[in-house]
């Protein structure tokens, strides 16, 4: 489903700020695949997510998403292919369009916009019956504006608009980061049932090492641009924090110390 | 009296281009300086073809025309050459400036003689002040029921979100780069009209008659928001119009209590960047406090 081949990814080249921030990236992702991802700020775990979407383009490598050659595609051209959910619950939404318009906006991803209808009535009915999977009283506020909307409610609304439109890879970065640890925890297990009700292949950037374990088949870490851990299938289903920890020293040379407690 | 039927029929006038001067600055989030240059053009374009014998409605429609021109001119440079949407506006304007002169032929052109749209409902028995607010009307409820349906269409959508979160938008798959085009497009055939009405109003198109408008459409655009504007998308539309007008009421009071003409510009810019300072001024007079007990 996803295919990433050998990818580079250098920030400032040929300047002193010079960053090679992905380093011979390569990942599969097979259908159904719900991956986690984690590793260290700065590891380069949003670079990548942003070159398969398109937000970058990588210096060097190939992107395959769905069989379908993504690499020099420009982010909209391949917004079919994705959904997105941002760490900024602010990023997910039109706060100026209501919630009923957000999700139709969604709705039409990757379609021609036209001068037809922004939301149907019949489109109405049916967002109504879908917002009340999310069980926050959204269903009866679809005329309201996102931009009214708490942090949490915007990121679940987000999520559902990432997902409405069954996207052939969703992509997810640090969703619940910015909500408070109750809220996160409502909106991660949310994104969980929809993920595993629709078989969605999934890659998910986490900061917290419990949430990568707990969650998905497969566990991918990152560090200093490169992936030095893919833990799948049993293996990934026995594992514990402490044993990560260890397997993430002897994998990358590196002390964790320092990065311990982000990692928590 | 007069002077309030007077700075009615102005502000419907005036309003047209308000709403252009919306689209751009609140829906798209650029300060569009190409309006200078278009509402000069659309002046000029429709008093020239007036003068060369075409119908007052066709010479507007063909204002309209040179305006969208000039917004697709803007968008390009802004969207295709990334040079920043300011001076893509700047430079548009600039080169305008040459453009209409060419258009007038000299710096005025006086249309006393012509036949405008105004004229029209004049020889059906209305006064010319009435005519004139007759047709500001039309226009401004016409615009406003256009660019109501528009907004709710899925293009519409696409250019309302494209403007308040860029990067969403793409990774909904639309090319922002062509909504911003064509919220530049539909802004500056408003101000062209706009333009060609005020040029047939006053019976002469000037050189200079830009100067300052970015600041009247913004003034205008604030004024409406600060007193008439709701949430609903419709209430925002009719406001623009009702502060349009407001704002002519106010110069023509201000002019009354003995302001000198020569300081109207400077009136309306400070007025402008005071309106623009409030959310600062309020943060700085009423700080935000946090209470302890008010946060149990
Ligand atoms: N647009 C950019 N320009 C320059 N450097 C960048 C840019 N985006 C990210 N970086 C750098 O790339 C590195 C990896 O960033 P990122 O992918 O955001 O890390 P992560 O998401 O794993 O915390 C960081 O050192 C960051 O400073
Ligand atoms: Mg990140």
């Amino acid at each position: 489903m996803l295919d990433i081949n050998g990818v580079y990814k250098v920030f400032l080249p040929g300047t002193v700020n010079e960053k090679i921030v992905l380093r011979n990236v390569c990942l599969k992702l097979d259908e159904g695949d719900f991956a986690t991802l984690i590793g260290s700020n700065g590891a380069g775990k949003s670079t990548l997510l942003n070159c398969i979407a398109g937000v970058h383009s990588p210096d060097k490598g190939i992107i395959k998403i769905n069989g379908v050659d993504v690499t020099k595609a420009i982010e909209y051209k391949r917004a079919y292919l994705l959904g997105r959910v941002f760490q900024d619950p602010m990023m997910g939404t039109v706060s100026n369009m209501s919630i009923g318009e957000n999700i139709a906006f969604a709705v039409r991803r990757g379609q021609k916009r036209t001068l037809k209808q922004c939301i149907t009535n019949t489109e109405r009915d049916k967002y109504r019956e879908l917002l009340k999977i999310l069980n926050l009283g959204l269903e009866d506020r679809l005329n309201t504006s996102a931009g009214l909307l708490s942090g949490g409610q915007r990121q679940a609304l987000t999520f559902l608009m990432a997902t409405v439109k069954k996207p052939k890879l969703l992509l997810l970065d640090e969703h619940t980061a910015a909500l408070d640890p109750a809220t996160a925890e409502k909106i991660l297990n949310l994104s969980h049932e929809i993920i595993k009700e629709n078989n969605l292949t999934t890659l998910m950037v986490t900061h917290n090492m419990r949430d990568a374990i707990k969650h998905g088949n497969r566990l991918i870490m990152m560090h200093e641009g490169r992936i030095v851990l893919d833990i799948k299938g049993q293996e990934k289903q026995r594992l514990t924090v402490d044993n990560l920890l260890k397997r993430f020293g002897k994998a990358s040379g590196a002390e964790f110390e320092s990065d311990r407690a982000l990692l928590y | 009296m007069q002077i309030i039927t007077g700075s009615i029929s102005l502000g419907l006038l005036w309003s047209i281009m308000t709403i252009g001067v919306y689209i751009t600055f609140r829906i798209l989030d650029i300060a569009d300086m190409t309006v200078e240059g278009t509402i000069a053009m659309g002046a000029a374009i429709a008093a020239q073809a007036i003068i060369n014998g075409m119908d007052p409605y066709a010479a507007t429609a063909l204002a309209m025309a040179g305006g969208m021109l000039a917004g697709l001119i803007t968008g390009l440079l802004h969207t295709k050459l990334k040079i920043p949407a300011l001076l893509s506006g700047i430079l548009t304007m600039i080169a305008l400036y040459s453009i209409n002169l060419k258009i007038l032929g000299k710096a005025n052109l006086s249309l006393l003689r012509a036949d405008n749209v105004f004229t029209v409902f004049e020889n059906l028995g209305l006064s010319a002040a009435n005519a004139t607010i007759v047709i500001g009307l039309i226009c401004a409820i016409i615009t406003v029921i256009i660019l109501y349906w528009f907004f709710k269409t899925e293009l519409g959508c696409s250019v309302r979100a494209c403007g308040k979160n860029p990067g969403m938008t793409r990774a909904q798959g639309v090319n922002t780069n062509n909504m911003i085009i064509l919220g530049l497009v539909i802004s500056n055939a408003l101000v062209a009209v706009s333009g060609a009405l005020i040029a047939q109003n006053q019976c002469f198109a000037d050189i200079q008659m830009g100067i300052g408008s970015i600041v009247i459409g913004l003034a205008s655009v604030i004024i409406g928001e600060v007193l008439y504007s709701r949430q609903h998308l419709m209430s925002k539309l009719i406001a623009l119009v009702l502060g349009a007008v407001t704002y002519r009421i106010i110069i023509a009071l201000v002019l009354k209590m003995g302001m000198s003409p020569n300081n109207l510009k400077l009136f309306t810019a400070v007025t402008v960047a005071i309106a623009l300072a409030l959310p600062v001024i309020k943060t700085k007079l009423h700080p935000v406090k946090i209470s302890i007990e008010e946060d149990v």
